[in-house]
């Protein structure tokens, strides 16, 4: 990914390369290297094994290379970064309306990443900055659409709710809950129907679990054979209904009744490429298959909501310091010795420093001109006259 | 009896349907007869237009499906798709289960990867339990987008009041979906109508509600050797004036076209000439004819089969005081269907939707020719 060529070819990590060679031994090799490195296979197991619902579950053992792990710690930095900054922008009031934040979650972008291409599809709810960024999208786009710019990558339209990038198989970015399920089954039957052998991912969240539309589109993606996986991101709250309030059955991965289903650790990024690589062979070959993610987020449903009300703050810190995903990796690069925690911190510093320019860069992008009140109404506007609120006043024409 | 079904050819050379609402009660006979050609050439029921107009955008594009419920197998509910299933198998005629929801959902998750759906509802009343997916994840999808996420989706059926079907099934869905930016809503009156807009229709980029209407599938129609070409369609946001007038301008769509035309028959026995516009398109409204009739007849009659209130009418009505007041030489009079849930019995059903006699009313009013009403205390 962009990011990870960023930071390797950065002339402060080879400074630093410098420094700490002098301080440790002659024999270790250097980060950059490792960063590289994709042919050492590192097997690691999980801490949680995963469980099925009619189907064999895939290996606890899972391999992975340097490489992987090293970018697996950047790509969620990053984002754990994009997050943070995004709540300091809501709360300076640049960002208005809805702010649904991720962090907690990120492993369930990166690992699903690790385990597909871009020509396959994902479609999620209204927490899409992350998936967005991991798709491919820029920090400058995602901010400066969150601020409302023409720089966007909705051109300021859409807003929080509303990313969306095609060209890498995104496709949003919904703020209805559960809609984005037959979506999702809709792109798959696409997917089936254009006979491009890929698959896709929709996610929800346990709130959207319960919605009558996912067994909809189940059924059909059942009968039909479709290479849909459905991806409920358990977060254990729907806003601020815990989800043995809101669910009879909250085992959301056997929900789906007659199709197979798998729960997997999802602040494991391993874990969540395992069970993301066994969802899409078993879509290509068997048709549909549920993921359960079981993960976290820190803040509350969105900047409106404090996230304390519902929940313990002893449960929050809880999670941070047993299962943060990025802890997880962070433990793993250092056990392999793939990098030292001061290399690490680095890095993160310098994500930092990224996060703060896409800022900078994303607040000097102009507010959409007005004439884009009436664009992208249609593809084909047949040149029909369009009104604002005083159509005497303001009228245009749709191309 | 049967003999008078046959579509005559009313003066000004414009076709008047003459199927009067008691002849929409032997409904099931119309549709067992077989086709007949007038003299002057061939004829079409609405039926076979929809069906041909699938059938060839179906064979011209690869990527366009049908979707709904009983259109494969069962050949269609009204037997709009027959023979669709045979010829283009089941990866492209998809019987659903009976799932509005999700079946919608997924047709717009085709079109967003790009191919293009046909999506029946076998009414439009069943639409209410898609409109999330029709508003929200089609409609608004390319604005939201900025123009990266098109729908180039079709929602057709029939929509309206039908025969004795009660209040759950006879509701006009045409001004609930007219009123959202990003939809397209289009109302085939005659077999060209039908044949032309569902083609332009499928061809189109943008998400399109296609109403059809259940009691004109039977009707026959004299189609033009142009309108039986594969590459035939009718312009969208075009209304067309289907009799020419001068004292009054009628504007009607989908089946209260013919309704009107009657009327105007009528009312030209009594000296008034009345012009008939077939609105063909609700959104986007064709605003520039439907003005320019009124300012030439200085009056003006709206008539919609649907609920009154925020009608199509209603729209109608407000754009022409807003651009040609100084034309009226009469308030504008709507003629729509009872502001009640629509009832069972056949009297009262009645009297729930527009008849001829409520549009000849109507525009002798408009024409200051009915006898003035009592002053109220």
């Amino acid at each position: 990914m962009a990011m990870n060529r960023i930071v390797s070819s950065s002339s402060s990590i080879s400074n630093l390369h410098l420094l700490r060679s002098l301080s440790q031994p002659l024999l270790r090799r250097p980060f950059s290297s490792h960063a590289d490195d994709d042919k050492t296979i590192l097997t690691v197991e999980t801490s949680v094994p995963f469980t099925g619902h009619r189907c064999e579950p895939p290996s606890r053992s899972i391999e992975t290379t340097p490489k992987e792990l090293l970018s697996f710690f950047k790509d969620m930095a990053l984002m754990r970064r994009m997050e943070i900054a995004a709540d300091s922008l809501y709360k300076a009031k640049l960002i208005r309306g809805f702010c649904h934040l991720y962090d907690g979650q990120e492993a369930v972008s990166v690992g699903m990443e690790a385990a597909i291409t871009k020509k396959d599809c994902i479609i999620t709810a209204y927490r899409d900055h992350c998936i967005y960024l991991g798709r491919g999208g820029t920090l400058v786009e995602a901010f400066a659409e969150l601020m409302g710019r023409k720089g966007g990558c909705s051109k300021g339209k859409g807003g929080s709710m509303h990313f969306y990038k095609k060209d890498s198989g995104f496709y949003g970015g919904h703020g209805i809950v559960g809609a984005q399920i037959p979506l999702g089954v809709g792109l798959a039957f696409a997917q089936k129907y254009s006979k491009d052998n890929t698959v896709t991912f929709a996610l929800y969240g346990d709130g959207a679990a319960n919605q009558g539309q996912l067994f909809e589109a189940l059924n059909i993606a059942a009968l039909w054979d479709l290479p849909a996986i459905l991806v409920c991101e358990n977060n254990h709250y729907g806003m601020g209904t815990a989800e043995w309030r809101a669910a009879k059955s909250p085992a959301y991965y056997k929900r789906g009744d007659y199709v197979p289903g798998l729960k997997v650790d999802g602040m494991d990024a391993l874990a969540v490429k395992q069970a993301c690589k066994f969802a899409k062979e078993h879509a290509l070959k068997n048709g549909p298959i549920i993921l359960e993610m079981d993960t976290y987020r820190y803040h509350g449903h969105s900047m409106s909501d404090p996230g304390s009300t519902y929940r313990t703050r002893d449960e929050i810190t809880g999670v941070r310091q047993e299962r943060d995903p990025l802890e997880r990796i962070r433990k793993l690069v250092l056990s392999h010795d793939l990098a030292t925690a001061a290399e690490l911190k680095d890095i993160e510093k310098i994500f930092r420093k990224q996060v703060d320019d896409a800022i900078a860069e994303a607040k000097e992008s102009p507010m959409p001109d007005p004439p884009e009140l009436f664009t992208n109404v249609y593809v084909k506007g047949f040149g029909v006259e369009a009104y604002g609120p005083d159509r005497k006043e303001v009228r245009s024409i749709l191309p | 009896m049967l003999g008078i079904l046959r579509q005559k050819v009313g003066c000004g050379g414009f076709p008047a349907s003459i199927l009067g609402h008691s002849l929409q009660r032997i409904q099931p006979a119309v549709s067992m007869l077989p086709r007949r050609f007038s003299s002057t050439g061939k004829e079409m029921t609405v039926r076979d237009a929809l069906n041909s107009a699938l059938d060839e955008e179906m064979s011209a594009n690869p990527k366009v499906f049908l979707m709904g419920e009983e259109v494969g197998e069962y050949q269609g509910a009204y037997k709009i798709s027959k023979g669709l299933l045979e010829k283009y198998g089941p990866e492209r005629v998809l019987d659903t289960p009976i799932t509005e929801a999700g079946f919608t959902g997924i047709g717009v998750g085709a079109a967003y990867y790009g191919l293009r759906p046909v999506v029946e509802f076998m009414t439009f009343n069943f639409s209410m339990q898609a409109i999330d997916h029709i508003i929200n994840s089609a409609a608004k999808s390319n604005y939201m987008s900025s123009g990266q996420i098109s729908v180039p989706i079709v929602f057709r059926g029939p929509n309206g009041a039908a025969a004795g079907v009660g209040a759950q099934h006879s509701q006009c869905y045409a001004a609930w979906y007219a009123s959202c930016p990003g939809l397209k809503v289009l109302t085939p009156y005659s077999s060209e109508d039908a044949r032309g807009l569902l083609k332009a229709a499928i061809r189109d980029p943008d998400p399109v509600i296609f109403l059809e209407n259940e009691l004109l599938y039977g009707e026959s129609f004299p189609v033009s050797a142009e309108a039986l070409d594969s590459s035939f369609c009718v312009p969208i946001g075009k209304a067309k004036i289907e009799r020419e007038g001068k004292h009054v301008t009628i504007t009607a769509f989908s089946k209260m076209v013919g309704y009107a035309l009657q009327a105007a028959e009528i009312l030209s026995k009594e000296g008034i000439s009345a012009e008939v516009i077939n609105l063909r398109s609700i959104r986007p409204l064709d605003r520039n004819t439907i003005n320019a009739s009124v300012r030439k007849t200085n009056r003006l009659v709206t008539v919609e089969e649907g609920f009154p209130q925020h009608g199509v009418g209603a729209e109608i009505c407000a754009s022409v005081v807003e651009e040609s007041f100084g034309y009226l030489d009469a308030p504008v009079e709507r003629i729509a269907g009872a502001d009640v849930p629509m009832p069972y019995a056949a009297n009262l059903e009645r009297m729930a939707v527009p008849q001829v006699e409520d549009i000849v009313r109507a525009a002798k009013r408009a024409c200051y020719r009915a006898v003035p009403m009592a002053a109220t205390a």
